[in-house]
């Protein structure tokens, strides 16, 4: 038992605590643009600490290599994949307006329609 | 296979086809690299020969960059994304686990003031990652993004979610913009 294992056992229960959270607010949001919020956010920064948890359990480069690899592609996706969700809930109208205090989106929308 | 939709400008995207682009192949050949995990001759040059191929079949329009790294702009924009990200995710966390009703929502629009695909891609992607903020919409042709927030209870807080998107898309700029476009994006925002 070294420093190193340490802070990687703080990291990974960092992590899994995270994404419980995330898991939680799943179930409990309200509507599905605050179900992405909770799928997509405390579920990066867990995810996040779960790698480095891990890198720092097995040092080894080849390794970190590929967990540097999964981060990258974790941070390209996640805002992306939300983005086309969003949008399209949106545009179907799957969306509660009961929930949103200002809504600026869909005068736009409308002033497109009409051009 | 034009990913144009219609509020954008018609003739304003780039050609997907455009000769070789030796970034996409650096950056293809070292996530092989990565994926592998370990490097070696076999490796960089079997790399090389997937992401000739995958350029080929999958052709993407080139990313204008005219900018210039600034290293304490970049320092800047990192740590404060660590920063958000870390408060953010306590907060939104915060809200998953509270009892009782659950604050409202809103959906906002923000008038970016750069007027370049790259640092609003860059802006839209660093506000998604932040936990709070989604971006639902993007107007590219205007630079607009619209934004869900999560938990606001007042006005107060609709105004402050906006002057913190435009201030992400500000630590962009002061990261990655040339001289030229950063004196342009700030004397835009004079008027505002």
């Amino acid at each position: 038992m070294n420093w190193f294992d340490i802070v990687s056992a703080a990291c990974l229960l960092a992590g899994c605590a995270l994404s419980l959270i995330a898991a939680i607010g799943l179930i409990r949001f309200p509507d599905l643009l605050s179900r992405m919020h909770a799928g997509t956010k405390p579920q990066v920064l867990g995810l996040l600490f779960i790698l480095v948890g891990v890198g720092l359990r097995l040092r080894d480069w080849s390794d970190v290599g590929m967990l540097l690899a999964v981060a990258m592609f974790q941070l390209m996706t996640a805002p992306v994949a939300a983005h086309m969700v969003g949008r399209a809930a949106y545009r179907r109208g799957a969306v509660r307006r009961d929930t949103l205090l200002v809504d600026e989106l869909t005068p736009a929308l409308e002033a497109e329609n009409r051009d | 296979m034009s990913t144009d939709t219609s509020n954008d400008l018609p003739g304003d995207v780039p050609s997907r086809r455009t000769g070789v682009q030796w970034p996409m192949l650096i950056g293809l050949t070292v996530v092989w690299v990565l994926l592998w995990g370990g490097l070696s001759v076999a490796n960089v040059v079997s790399g090389l020969v997937v992401a000739v191929i995958v350029t080929l079949v999958f052709p993407l329009p080139p990313i204008v960059f005219g900018g210039r790294l600034r290293v304490r702009g970049l320092a800047v924009l990192i740590g404060r994304f660590v920063v958000e990200l870390m408060v953010a995710s306590v907060q939104v966390a915060g809200q998953a686990l509270r009892l009782g009703r659950q604050p409202l929502n809103a959906v906002i629009e923000v008038d970016l003031r750069s007027h370049s695909d790259l640092y609003l891609t860059l802006t839209a992607e660093l506000l998604s990652l932040v936990p709070g903020s989604l971006v639902v919409e993007v107007r590219r042709s205007t630079s607009t993004l619209f934004l869900h927030v999560l938990g606001v209870r007042n006005e107060a807080d609709v105004e402050e979610a906006r002057r913190r998107a435009l201030l992400q898309e500000e630590r962009v700029m002061r990261a990655l913009a040339s001289d030229e476009e950063l004196a342009a994006y700030l004397s835009e925002g004079v008027g505002r």
